[in-house]
């Protein structure tokens, strides 16, 4: 813990050399701007074309301007997908940003023990999300799983058949995946944080708490935003865990809005509705991730900003 | 911790990775389940997809095998798939020009939308020629690989009614006769329920499996002039009062607890249904006749030791329904991709009139407990499955109306729309009249 350099002041110094290694480090960034078009804008575009058309997704695609958008926005079906969706998007963001800011924190001081327990906790990142849901899928069932296998009644709850339950348990599982992950990230932001700053509010008579709602939250404040986009726009296209664990079910109850995509496209054939579909997420996700990114803040300031 | 922004960046980065490549990974996982993965069909042979899992899958390799050691020259290479991910494979691969040479199907309104996109191959004129092929074939069984008078594909493997079947040790244990009308299943229901047993097992997240009873007690309930209706197209032809009736009664059943709890997150892909019918957790079940082969398997010594019973679903008091009338898949289909090389389609037709119409072929889905879509089987009902082979060849052949499962008759847009309306009815989601509202709105499309 010496010195630390100011990086916002070294950022405007590269900036401001004029020539230099501009030029030379430009190509660089053609490998990932290479696929960034063709996997990332040329679909986009693909898909912006199809939602202006109808498309059964095997015969020969016809323009038909604003039908397949008309048909889109008039159904019931996306109103409800999009409050599924915001359900499960604030759902599990509520539940998994206070646990994996605990367990960051948790294991980011260097004990053996507390390392040993991080390895646990990081299990389950690296499990497919099929593979989680088959597993709890099967744990749940109410005829076959672990309250009929333990004959434990509270556990023969018919977990994934009934509205509020399915989207609990779905809540649930996500949490379980990505709690890891976030932990993770937290773990290593607050790592980050210079340890002097708890050496000087110790000095001042700082308990725990006030350590941790003074320094510790403040000084992970990006991370949070990081982890909240990753949270909110990955809740936006959410499909493998509840296209296994629920299908969208019980009726419609936690039917997605990718979920709905799918159905619309690959089930029932109308590629142009699902690409209206695909566009609305896209601007969501976009318009998500820049409110999460404003919430931030001015985006030159820096939390060392002080220290 | 002297560059301690650039530590983090890295870090942030191999996180932001890690997550890539796990979202990837999740990506990557409903591939096919057999070796050679190819899909265009390379030359000097030709591709085939089908299904995965028994007991087809061991039928069908079978059949390959038999036809490339019969055919040095040429090679057919098989993929198989399982249920559901083969039916968006297909569609994915067919829209893609990417499809096999032979495309495995159940017809009806599947095959018709091939037909329109002319991506399959008109087989009309080739069974004319090939009239002994056409001969070794139930007929009843070409009305679904039939799409405006032309046949598009070959009927193969077996028919397939729908049936109820019922635990006979289950019945023995409560002291209860099976049903022989729809009144009798109505007082059963309180019996089994009384004595924790669940009346009905049901894979109600399936959908599909739900429909099997809409089909039933609307045939029963009305005839099969209903669903003929919507078939062709007639405006509001869900409208009749009969369905009103027939989903009314429905959603008694699943009030009155006629289905196994939690039933609407079963699925019937993991064959769970089945399992709580053979361990004596339900009573009855509805479900197709390949049920029969599952449950030998799975089933321990269920089957052999005579605890299975079926019948054909029983009348409804004063339905108007012929009570022989029966539903399922009248055979599975076989259509070649009119992509494929003029090569590659007489290999295909050259399997089709060798090695899917030889008596191999029929006795393999003898042994599999199903009945073969090819003539003159009977002789080959003998052993342990002699009775139930009989019993579903006399209800597929002695129906008056042997219908198509509904899903697989109407295109997939109204198929769709048909299965998500009946998900929601058997949650109590929708009123009958929103359902029969909602269907009427996708008649003919």
């Amino acid at each position: 813990m010496t010195t630390l350099a100011p990086p916002a002041v070294r950022v405007k110094e590269s900036k401001t050399a004029k020539g230099g290694r501009g030029g030379s480090v430009l190509w660089m960034a053609a490998p990932a701007a290479v696929y960034f078009f063709a996997f990332g804008v040329i679909p986009l575009l693909g898909v912006l074309y199809l939602s202006f058309t109808t498309w059964d997704g095997i015969g020969a695609i016809k323009f038909t301007g604003l039908t397949s958008w008309k048909a889109e926005l008039t159904d019931p079906g996306l109103p409800h997908s999009l409050w599924v969706t915001f359900e499960i998007m604030i759902l599990s963001w509520l539940v998994q940003t206070p646990i994996s800011i605990l367990l960051g924190v948790f294991t980011a001081s260097f004990k053996r023990y507390r390392a040993l327990l991080a390895v646990l906790y990081f299990i389950p990142l690296l499990l497919s999300g099929v593979a989680i849901s088959i597993t709890f899928k099967a744990l749940l069932d109410p005829n076959f799983g672990l309250g009929a296998g333990f004959g434990i009644d509270a556990l023969k709850q018919d977990w994934l058949g009934q509205p509020r339950l399915a989207m609990a348990t779905l809540i649930f599982v996500v949490s379980w995946q990505w709690i890891p992950f976030h932990s993770l990230i937290y773990q290593g932001a607050v790592r980050q944080i210079p340890g002097s700053l708890y050496e000087a509010s110790q000095i001042d008579g700082a308990g725990r708490m006030r350590q941790f709602f003074s320094i510790t939250l403040p000084q992970i404040k990006y991370t949070i935003i990081t982890s909240s986009t990753l949270m909110v726009v990955g809740s936006l296209t959410f499909f493998d865990l509840i296209y296994v664990l629920t299908g969208g079910g019980p009726g419609d109850s936690t039917r997605a809005l990718a979920l709905e995509m799918y159905q619309k496209g690959f089930m029932a054939n109308l590629m142009g509705p699902a690409s209206c579909i695909a566009v609305i997420l896209v601007l969501l996700g976009v318009i998500l991730a820049q409110l999460l990114r404003r919430l931030g803040g001015r985006g030159d300031e820096s939390m060392m900003e002080g220290v | 911790m002297t560059n301690s922004n650039f530590s983090r960046r890295n870090f942030l980065g191999l996180a932001a990775g890690a997550a890539g490549a796990a979202a990837l990974a999740a990506c990557g996982s409903s591939g096919p389940s057999d070796k050679g993965g190819s899909s265009g069909g390379g030359g000097g042979g030709a591709s085939y997809w089908s299904l995965s899992g028994e007991p087809g899958q061991p039928i069908r390799q079978a059949a390959i095998d038999r036809f490339n050691k019969a055919n040095s020259g040429t090679k057919i290479t098989p993929t198989f798939f399982q249920n559901d991910a083969y039916k968006q494979k297909i569609k994915t691969a067919i829209g893609a020009g990417q499809a096999p040479t032979m495309i495995w199907g159940w017809g009806g309104g599947g095959l018709k939308s091939y037909v329109d996109a002319s991506q399959v191959v008109d087989l009309t004129d080739w069974f004319g020629q090939n009239d002994a092929v056409k001969q070794k074939i139930l007929p009843s069984s070409f009305g679904a690989a039939t799409v405006n008078g032309k046949i598009y594909a070959m009927p193969i493997e077996t028919v397939q009614p729908i049936v109820l079947f019922y635990n006979k040790k289950v019945f023995e244990k409560v002291g209860v006769e099976p049903p022989k009308t729809y009144g009798d299943i109505l007082n059963l229901i309180p019996k089994f329920n009384a004595k924790g047993i669940a009346p009905f097992s049901l894979a109600g997240q399936s959908r599909w499996t739900n429909m099997m009873w809409l089909e039933f007690m609307l045939d029963r309930n009305a005839g099969s002039d209903v669903f003929n209706n919507v078939f062709a197209g007639k405006a509001g032809a869900w409208s009749d009062p009969a369905v009103l009736d027939m989903l009314t009664k429905v959603q008694d059943l699943v009030k009155g607890n006629a289905f196994i709890k939690g039933f609407s997150s079963i699925t019937a892909d993991s064959n769970a249904d089945q399992a709580l019918l053979y361990t004596g957790k339900a009573a009855m079940m509805v479900h197709g006749s390949w049920s029969y082969g599952i449950q030998k398997a799975n089933g321990g010594d269920f089957v052999k030791s005579g605890g299975l019973g079926w019948m054909n679903f029983p009348p409804i008091e004063g339905g108007k329904g012929d009570p022989s009338n029966t539903v399922g898949n009248p055979g599975q289909y076989l259509s070649i991709s009119s992509k494929a090389s003029a090569a590659e389609q007489d290999v295909a037709k050259k399997f089709f009139s060798t090695t899917l119409v030889d008596d191999d072929e029929k006795a393999g889905w003898v042994k599999s407990g199903g009945v073969p879509v090819l003539t003159n089987s009977d002789s080959l009902f003998t052993g342990d499955d002699a009775q139930f082979l009989k019993d579903m060849s006399a209800i597929a052949s002695g129906a008056k109306t042997f219908a198509q499962s509904w899903d697989q008759a109407l295109s997939p847009t109204a198929a769709e729309t048909l299965l998500d309306n009946i998900a929601k009815l058997f949650q109590l989601q929708v009123t009958p009249q929103q359902w029969v509202d909602a269907m009427n709105g996708v008649i003919g499309k």
